[in-house]
């Protein structure tokens, strides 16, 4: 086994020990990226020199034994969608194709402040809008598992670049199921933690009640690491929460023993794949026979999940991305400009691709005089209903499993002719980001050589049980 | 067929909080362009904004002084538009839910009653950037520049009520629009300078036939830079939208710009092309809570408004209303009043003195009160001096030239200058004799019991000794020399 296909937590006892170095893994995973990269396209940009230059100065504070996070000397890969001082960040767009932030993300800052080592920024889909990262501007990403095959979108380049041994950790944002989805797809963890409990802050809006920064990794226990380092509260994102954050490693091995573990009816339904489904119950069948209580649980409104979400998300979009005018960065149109309009609107047509155009009317349509009531207020509503769903079933359970896809991972162009079709691929997933709930995927077991992942879902600010549930399930099915 | 006119002011105050509303950049007047900016007043993507309290609680201030319900829950929303001076795309303002609503503004109506102008709402918004243009226009120049200094100060928008008793004419508009300045300047909020752009107006009229309960289709004005450019451009609009209703037609229901050059209004962009600016809730900030104790510790500091002052002027220092009235025109100058009284005897000759005499001085060499070269002190020191008789109204007004230009005491100056009283009646009865001896026709008059040329006999006195000489004493004088002489 390469060094960079161990997990972090392995890596971080070795470093420790002094058994390898930083550089030594940085390397290794350079070294992947380079056999791998030309066929996975999980990179929008590279930082190879920069990543050496932080691993050399993370072996420097192993030598001085200096106070020494987890992360220290660790490959992270950071979606192109959180800012990075000095670094190229696109968005998966041609519209922000040139554009160099000014500033640090705040869950970068932590992130590189624990001295891990950047390994450069994934590939997307453009905006986090989509489910394939075939939307990216800068073209797919492929599926370590099988190329053939889609990542899962939009945290799609950081999944595969964890799948692949081209990074060791990732930083990943969850909109309707971003870092949930291309886990699931990639065969991976990822989880999105409770709406708030990441800083925002540099984190480039799509929908901003449902956007949250989130990590994927090998294992749960990486993703916990990671989560560690990125959570709390920052003054500069008013919406998140000012609570204190547990050690997230702490609670990992409690076992799962009387932890009662809701099923949402609702979610296995018709529209389900059945080897998905069996796959998902053999899990369940698992974790009941090593002491869980499995209860039946309804989510009476959850068939109005994605009708909400794609108003309320889309709604909010159309006027997050309204700040790409080519007036101030980014890109501008090159032709000749006899107006102000003419150059917004030139500007706007040629940088943001069709999904996100698409995204940007739907939106402001929603938004509209007189359509307001009946398309945004409505979706709010539901979006309550929604919540509610999860506050009383959750009166009775701990955690809930449901599938996180409804299907296999699919072929290039199996869904782009028809945006419903992708849509809805995210149906198990976008009900968390209306209710702000914690989720995580994990595999379980693989269909046709193609992975299965499993949802784990959490009360809000319980990303504990999330983790201790995944963990667990990790241990007994010896997937780890 | 007589008309009325229904005016309803939206007005943009910049508030005088240190930092923007959104972020840490300092708010700066005159700041060299694009050096008071971050990643968050430049829009950079991923940005969020994190509230200024400061500027809520002054947004509080504003409601409690225009008397309005201070809403429990207020809540932020984008509204939505494309200008390159803003650089988000949206301009996050408020919309449901305003921090305040209902309040109203008393000022003197047309009828000389007191009239509560109502005031529907007052909410917190961020300010946009600048445009400077190459040439005089966007359309012209060949190229524009954007400063976003601006970008993100706090304004607050104060919106009259068009039902709950309307401003009805250009005069209660010009008496609104200065209480409205006077008080916000009162609580410390704002400075209001009108050429800074600190307090700016758009305007709603129409006109409806006298004693109507309807309402008129109204055009709103924009534009209009200085104070002299509103009343102009509502005087006008007054004008044209009475004759077309004289003439039997409507009026169009449009925005109109004001023409600085030709004084006029122009139609700007018609009903049908208003914008739809898509308002919704901004989910980047959360409802702002505001409970019972935090208006309560707002109120209880506040700073006096107008009326409050007007009232301690006339019942505490016993001055005359119409002299509280125009001293509290200016917080600075019942500051000043203020700050002298606490030394005086004789409080209603301070607020003459200082209206009359020190205004005067002020206003020759363009001078605030602020920068006013004689302490409160000295000031007060001159009044007494004026009310124990020790100093004539004529010398007094010699010594307070000399104060304003020199800063001296006027100790200092009366001695100096040799304008200290003639206390010794020896030498007053020398000078009263040779004026008696140069006017006998006079001192024969006062004989024949003529008081007129008393107080001829006392200018001249004064005159002699240079005002030094004491008028009560001279009369005395004269009544004991001449009158009692004479029975």
């Amino acid at each position: 086994m390469e060094l960079c296909d161990k997990t972090a937590s392995k890596l971080a006892k070795m470093l420790k020990k002094g058994e390898i170095s930083s550089r030594e893994i940085t390397e290794s995973v350079f070294k992947r990226i380079d056999e791998k990269e030309g066929v996975i396209n999980a990179f929008i940009t590279i930082t190879r020199e920069k990543a050496l230059r932080q691993a050399d100065l993370a072996d420097d504070r192993f030598r001085e034994n200096k106070r020494i996070s987890p992360l220290n000397g660790i490959p992270v890969a950071i979606k192109d969608n959180l800012c990075t001082k000095g670094i190229i960040t696109t968005c998966g767009s041609k519209i922000l194709g040139n554009y160099i932030p000014p500033y640090d993300a705040t869950t970068v800052t932590k992130v590189l402040q624990s001295g891990a080592v950047l390994i450069g920024k994934t590939n997307m889909d453009e905006f986090g809008m989509g489910s394939s990262t075939e939307s990216s501007a800068f073209g797919p990403a492929r599926n370590p598992i099988n190329p053939e095959f889609v990542t899962g979108g939009s945290s799609g380049g950081s999944a595969a670049a964890v799948a692949a041994g081209e990074s060791i950790l990732a930083m990943g944002a969850d909109t309707g199921g971003s870092i949930r989805l291309p886990a699931s797809y990639c065969g991976v963890a990822g989880i999105k933690p409770t709406y708030g409990r990441a800083s925002r802050y540099g984190l480039i809006s799509y929908a901003s009640s449902l956007d949250q920064v989130g990590v994927l990794g090998r294992t749960v226990e990486d993703c916990a690491v990671l989560l560690n380092v990125i959570c709390g509260h920052d003054r500069y994102d008013t919406t998140s929460a000012d609570l204190r954050k547990p050690d997230f490693r702490r609670s990992l091995n409690k076992g799962i023993k009387g932890i009662k573990i809701g099923l949402p009816r609702e979610y296995f339904v018709e529209g389900l794949n059945p080897q998905v489904k069996d796959q998902i119950i053999k899990a369940v069948t698992l974790l009941h026979s090593n002491g869980a209580d499995i209860v039946d649980i309804s989510l009476p409104h959850a068939r109005h999940a994605i009708s909400s979400y794609y108003l309320i998300a889309t709604a909010e979009a159309s006027s997050n991305l309204a700040r790409y005018d080519g007036v101030r960065y980014g890109f501008r149109t090159s032709e000749n400009i006899s107006d102000l309009i003419s150059m917004y609107e030139d500007t706007r047509s040629q940088g943001f691709g069709k999904e996100v155009k698409r995204r940007i009317m739907l939106g402001s349509y929603a938004l509209s005089a007189g359509y307001y009531d009946a398309y945004y207020l409505k979706a709010q509503k539901a979006r309550t209903l929604i919540k509610e769903d999860f506050d009383k079933a959750f009166e009775k359970v701990g955690c809930m499993i449901t599938p996180v896809s409804p299907c296999l991972p699919f072929k290039f162009g199996e869904k782009t002719g028809d945006p419903l079709q992708m849509y809805l691929v995210d149906i198990y997933t976008v009900s968390l980001n209306l209710s702000g709930l914690p989720g995580m995927s994990i595999n379980c077991g693989f269909v046709d050589g193609l992975p299965v992942g499993l949802q784990i879902i959490g009360k809000a600010f319980d990303e504990e049980m999330v983790l201790r549930v995944g963990n667990a399930y990790e241990k007994m099915s010896g997937s780890n | 067929m007589e008309t009325d006119a229904i005016i309803c002011f939206e007005t943009h105050v910049e508030l005088k909080t240190k930092t923007k509303l959104f972020c840490d950049c300092l708010v700066r007047y005159n700041a060299p362009p694009n050096s008071q900016i971050c990643p968050v007043c430049t829009g950079q993507p991923g940005v969020l904004p994190a509230l200024n309290k400061r500027a809520v609680e002054y947004t509080i201030r504003a409601g409690l002084a225009f008397n309005c319900t201070i809403n429990r829950q207020s809540r932020f929303a984008r509204k939505n538009y494309f200008y390159p001076d803003l650089p988000k795309g949206y301009q996050i303002s408020q919309y449901e839910r305003p921090f305040c609503e209902n309040g109203y503004l008393e000022i003197p109506g047309d009828n000389g009653q007191p009239y509560a102008v109502g005031i529907k709402r007052i909410h917190l918004e961020e300010d946009a950037g600048k445009l400077v243009h190459s040439s005089s226009s966007f359309e012209a120049s060949d190229y524009s520049l954007v400063d976003y200094n601006r970008s993100g100060v706090p304004l607050l928008e104060i919106v009259t009520d068009h039902e709950r008793n309307p401003l009805r004419s250009l005069n209660e508009a010009r008496v609104y629009l200065e209480k409205l300045r006077q008080t916000l300047k009162y609580v410390e909020i704002s400075d209001c300078i009108i050429e800074k752009g600190q307090f700016r107006c758009d305007v709603n009229i129409s006109i409806r036939p006298k004693g109507s309960q309807g309402f008129g289709n109204r055009a709103e004005i924009k534009n209009m830079a200085s104070f002299r450019f509103m009343m102009d451009a509502l005087e006008y609009e007054i004008k044209r939208q009475s004759e077309i209703l004289q003439a039997g037609g409507q009026v169009e229901q449009e925005t109109r710009l004001f023409d600085e050059e030709e004084r006029v209004t122009i139609p700007m962009r018609s009903k049908e092309d208003a914008p739809d600016y898509r308002y919704f809730p901004d989910p980047d900030l959360v409802d702002i809570e505001i409970d019972e104790e935090y208006v309560r510790s707002i109120e209880s500091s506040m700073p006096e408004l107008p009326e409050q002052t007007v009232y301690r002027l006339t019942e505490d220092f016993g001055i005359p209303k119409d002299d509280a009235l125009i001293l509290a025109k200016n917080k600075s100058m019942a500051g000043f009043f203020g700050a002298c009284a606490e030394y005086c005897e004789d409080t209603t000759r301070l607020s003459r003195w200082i209206i009359k005499d020190l205004f005067k001085l002020l206003n020759e060499v363009r001078l605030p009160i602020e920068k006013c070269p004689v302490t409160p002190q000295d000031f007060s020191k001159l009044i007494n001096h004026l009310s124990r008789g020790e100093v004539t109204d004529r010398i007094g007004r010699t010594v307070l030239g000399e104060m304003f230009r020199t800063g001296g005491s006027p100790e200092a100056i009366i001695n100096e200058k040799g304008l200290r009283p003639i206390q010794d009646t020896g030498v007053l009865r020398e000078i009263l004799d040779e004026v008696m001896a140069a006017n006998p026709q006079a001192v024969s008059k006062i004989r024949r019991g003529e008081v007129e040329p008393i107080n001829f006999l006392i200018g001249e006195v004064m005159r002699k000794s240079n005002g030094r000489a004491n008028p009560a004493k001279v009369r005395d004088l004269i009544r004991r020399e001449i009158v009692l002489d004479n029975a």
